[in-house]
Order: C-alpha cells, then structure tokens, then sequence
C-alpha cells in the first residue's frame, strides 16, 4: 500500500468539505502518515474466502405499518438554523456568479 | 462529604421510597457537590452544562407524589428521584447538547432521546450535561474544546474519555449515576481509570435513538456508576426494544438486578472463566498486570475454573477498529454543513457558495481528532483503497467474532485489564494520536463482535485505579452482572470497603470551587 502523500491528504480534505491551512495539511500527512502504516496490516490478515461482518449481531429487515408517526414541526425543525426564510431552510448559492 | 452523596444509587433509592431523605435533598446534596468541586481552576469539570432548575423541579415532584401517597406513589419507578447525569453526546430536550464540539455550541435538541424519554418517564432528576472528547472522539477527554476533565483522583491525570466527565461525576460522587456510550471503549476505559462501575450492553441491547452517531455499527449507549448493582438497574431502566433504532434488539431485557444479587454472594463455583492470552502482557504496566492476577486468585478461591483462552486475530482489532470507526464517522459527520444546524462560518473572502461556507464551518468547527478521523476514513473509503482498507476490516471482524466463539465454547466468561495503564497524565499523549489509541486496544474487540463488557475496580497501582473487564457472549449481559459483582464483592471484603472510600478527598480548597 502507498504512503498517503500530501496532495493525498488535500484532495481528502477537499472531498470532507473541510479548508486546511499548509500548515494544518503538513501536520496531518506527517500524523496520517503514521497511522495508516500501523493499521496496514489489515489488509493481509483475512484471506479471500473471508466474509465480510457490516454488522455486529445479525437482523432481518423489518416493515413497520405504514402510519405517519410523530414529527417535528417546522418551527421546531428550523429553531437550530443559521439561516431560515419563512418555513424554510436558507442555503447559501449552489454556483458563484448567480 | 455529605454523606447523602456517598450512597449509592440502590442505597438513596431505598432512602427515598422510605421517607428518610427527600428528593429534592438528595439533588440538592449533589448540586452542592458539584457547585464545590466541578467549577473552580482546578475543579473536576466533568459538567458541560448544569441543569439545577429542572433537576429540582423534577425532584419536588417525586417528593410530592410520595407524600400524597395512594396509587401514583405505588406506580413510581424504584429510582424515582434518583438524579442522573447525562453525558452530552446523549440529546436532550431544554438543556444544550453540544457534543463537546464548537460545531453545536447552544445546539438545543427538539427531540429527546429515547433513553432519555425512559429516564423522564422513571422520574430520575438530570443534574447536567457530561463532559467528553469531541463527538467521543478520545480516550481522555482532552479533546473536548470546551477543557479537559480532571480525574478525582489525582486532579493532573486524564479521566479516560471519551466518557471522561460520566466516570469522573460518578466518582467524585456528583452524581450517583451517569449515561455513557461506547464505540471503543469510551465507558469501560473511564470506568478502569477513575475506580468506577461501566457497562457497554450487547450491540442493539439498549437503543441507540438520540446519541449523536460517531460509528453506528460500534456505538452503544450503557450505565456508569459506583456499584455493578447500580448498573444492573439502569441498564434495566434503559434497555429494551425501540421502534425508532432500527437495530435495535426485539427481545426482552435479561434479568440483569437478579444477576448481580446472585453474583453479590460472591459465589463463582462452576463459573468458567478466561483468561484472553493476547489482552495482556506486552504493554500492559506491571502494577496493572498485578491487580489483574490477584482478581484472578480471588475468582479461584471463590471456585471459579480459570482456564486461559487464545483469540489469535485480536492483534488486527486495533488497525481495523482505525478502519472502520473512522468510515463511519467520515459519512456520519457529513450532516455537519452548517445549512440546517450547528455553527455556521462564512468565508472571510472569495464568493459565499455552499461549498465554501461548508469547508469554512467544518474547518473553524471540528477540532484536530475529529478532523483527523473524517479524513482518515475518507481515505478508507476511497476508490482504489475500499477494498484494501475498509473490506479489509471487516473481514477482521469476522475472524474476531471467529475468535469469540472459540473461547466462548470453553468460558462463561472472558477476563482481561481494562486498560493497559493507569491514568495518565494530562497533555502527555495528547501530541502523539497512535499512543492515545492505544488505550483502547483491550476494549476494541468487544465492539467489534457487538459482545457485552463490563469493568470493575480492581485496586490500585500507584495509588490510582486499575480496571478488570469482564466479556460476555452477545445478548447474555446477566452473566457479566453475575461475575462483576462477585468480584467486586470478593475485593471489597479484601480491602475491607469500596475503592472509592480510598480515593483523596476533594474539596473546595482542593479545586478551587464555592464552599
């Protein structure tokens, strides 16, 4: 498995929607770095014939009646916004420009 | 101290029903602890936020259906006007949830959590909001960005985290009960390193509805206390199938009180217990690996069979616990964008689009850790590296459940340290993530399998707690009340009292808070 590289790590930022400084993005690659060499491992520990576990105790799905149940209101729903315009939520644009 | 606040839960519970001490005396003996110990510059700070009005209005009813008698005093919970403590990653109407986070600084919930639904409908007074790291992203709360919690018992040490502020409430007796969850450990760990009582239920035994997710498929909700009895029937009150967790258990709350006053006898004779080969050791400090040996000798006098089990694979469990909890917490702390809830941060320049106000909020409002772990798991979900590193993984915790099953077919159950160490120091690991990791490499697997876990006190190495962790097959937690309180039985009866009465006093001398 590849080192993570810093442009590794800014393109990772840049995919989680989170600004990192130069310095904050060497301090994480140094730091990433590290980590994912101690849990590289994993990856040979299970041979192909393996199954995969997604899920601690295993269920089967369940249907519930199809009945609405309780719900917010949208007061309540919007009293934690930054920013709300009459029963909604206000984003801010989508594309520069417009 | 006063001793309203040295009871246990059970204890104050019996006080109340009988009349002896009201409600509103005991939540008012506990808020006047916290008032003296939690807030000065040395104070515990195991409270984010505290609830004093509501806990005593809560309390002032108690008191006065008890005293109006009659069918609604008879159909009163047990622990009616017990209070409780919360730790703030639980939601909670009328008091802030922050999850330690800058991110929901003031966030009000408009709902409830489940288990908080059941705590309000036994009518258990709330003292307060407990602290943690960031999203319980820690295992010494040094990561909470509103301060560290210090531990009771040497106020320069971590609590262990991230349930830090449950375990240190719990033992510097602000509260006698407290919530906490636990993806890796984030219970028992505190529990090990502050000489208190934490339980982690099987995986879908108590509903998870209302804590703020961190990894989904490892998250658990569970009691932190003083006496395994005492978290016998909190898991009780808390337990149960919920319609609103969709992996949530349908299946009735074992006996678990009955269990503990079983195991309360101290009585081990037929119980098999194992000892994990892998969980000890290398690693693991001597002063720990001493305690862990006399609890060994004293479950044998009490005629346990003590055999020693292998479970190869736990070598993995680290590298894909660091796998698969950070996939999680990348796609769970997604919602945090600063559209509907939570901090909202412009860009101080260039245009205001949705994708810059997000990177800007996510930047000013996630500390390091959590930072660390959205782009740690974003990475292990990548395209090129799924397979790798997050299929990877959880093939691993198949061959830990693997694992389980083996040692579960010759033990009742399994024993190991709770923590490899002692309570640190505070900032002595906070620069270096893989050695903080390391605390909850004894913890992991449990998780992992979506088994039950329990610690108790086990005594003291250089004069500071050491956990012993009792393991239990999935949905059989009776069995590890039965085996947690016979120990804590038989080295009370050694030591001649609780661990806890050993512990520094605290004081407002001490921690600088109002006498």
């Amino acid at each position: 498995m590849s080192a993570i590289s810093r442009e590794d790590v800014a393109h990772l930022a840049q995919l989680a929607h989170i600004e990192m400084s130069d310095a904050e993005l060497d301090k994480m690659t140094g730091e990433l770095g590290v980590i994912v060499e101690s849990i590289a491992s994993v990856s040979e520990a299970a041979s192909a014939d393996v199954p995969a576990t997604t899920h601690p105790i295993a269920l089967s799905n369940v249907f519930r009646e199809d009945i609405v149940g309780p719900t917010l209101t949208a007061e309540e729903a919007l009293m934690n916004a930054p920013d709300s315009v009459d029963t909604r939520f206000k984003v801010p644009a989508i594309l520069d420009g417009e | 101290m006063n001793q309203i606040i040295q009871l246990s839960a059970t204890e104050l519970a019996a006080k109340l029903r009988a009349g002896e001490i009201t409600s509103v005396q005991a939540v008012q003996a506990h808020l006047d602890r916290i008032a003296e110990v939690d807030g000065g510059d040395r104070g515990v700070h195991a409270f984010l936020h505290v609830n004093t009005d509501e806990a005593l209005a809560v309390a002032a009813e108690v008191d006065a259906i008890r005293a109006a008698g009659g069918a609604d005093a008879q159909a009163l919970h047990p622990f009616a006007g017990v209070p409780i403590a919360i730790k703030d990653l639980i939601v909670t109407k009328g008091q802030p949830t922050t999850a330690a986070s800058k991110m929901l600084e003031g966030w009000m919930s408009p709902y409830d959590a489940t288990v908080i639904e059941k705590i309000r409908a036994a009518k258990l007074p709330m003292l307060g909001k407990t602290n943690l790291d960031e999203f319980a992203m820690g295992s010494s709360t040094e990561h909470s960005a509103y301060g560290p919690t210090r531990n009771p018992w040497d106020l320069d040490r971590i609590p262990g985290g991230s349930g830090g502020g449950s375990a240190a409430a719990v033992a510097a007796f602000e509260a006698p009960l407290a919530l906490g969850t636990d993806t890796g450990g984030s219970i028992r760990q505190p529990g090990a390193v502050t000489g208190t009582v934490g339980v982690k239920p099987t995986y879908g035994g108590v509903s998870r509805y209302g804590a703020i997710a961190m990894a989904s498929s490892l998250d658990q909700i569970g009691p932190v206390t003083r006496t395994v009895l005492d978290s016998a029937y909190l898991h009780e009150l808390i337990g149960g199938h919920d319609p609103a967790d969709s992996t949530s258990l349908n299946e009735p709350v074992p006996a678990l009180v009955e269990a503990a006053e079983q195991g309360a006898s101290g009585d081990m004779t037929g119980v098999r217990v194992g000892v994990i080969k892998e969980l000890q050791g290398e690693g693991y400090e001597a002063g720990v690996q001493e305690r862990f040996n006399e609890s060994l000798e004293a479950l044998r006098a009490a005629g346990a069979e003590i055999i020693e089990v292998s479970c190869p694979n736990f070598k993995y469990a680290l590298g894909a616990y660091y796998l698969i909890m950070p996939s999680e917490v990348s796609s769970n702390l997604a919602k945090f964008d600063g559209v509907r809830f939570g901090t909202r941060v412009l860009p101080t320049q260039g245009p205001l689009t949705i994708e810059r106000v997000m990177g800007a909020t996510r930047a000013a409002g996630f500390g390091d850790e959590v930072k660390r772990r959205i782009i740690l798991g974003t990475y292990a979900l990548s395209a090129g590296y799924y397979d790798a590193y997050y299929g990877s993984a959880q093939k691993v915790r198949t061959l830990i459940q693997r694992d389980f099953d083996a040692a579960f077919a010759q033990a009742d159950v399994l024993i190991s340290p709770t923590s490899p160490t002692v309570a640190f120091e505070l900032g002595s690991k906070t620069d270096d993530p893989l050695a903080m990791y390391l605390n909850d490499v004894a913890t992991i697997p449990a998780n992992m399998a979506g088994i039950p876990g329990i610690t108790v006190p086990g005594g003291l190495s250089q004069g500071l707690p050491v956990g012993i962790q009792f393991l239990a097959p999935a949905r059989e937690d009776a069995r590890l009340y039965r085996a947690g309180a016979a120990l804590e039985k038989l080295l009370e009866d050694k030591w001649g009292g609780r661990l806890l009465d050993s512990a520094p006093e605290l004081s407002a001398a001490t921690t600088g808070g109002v006498a």
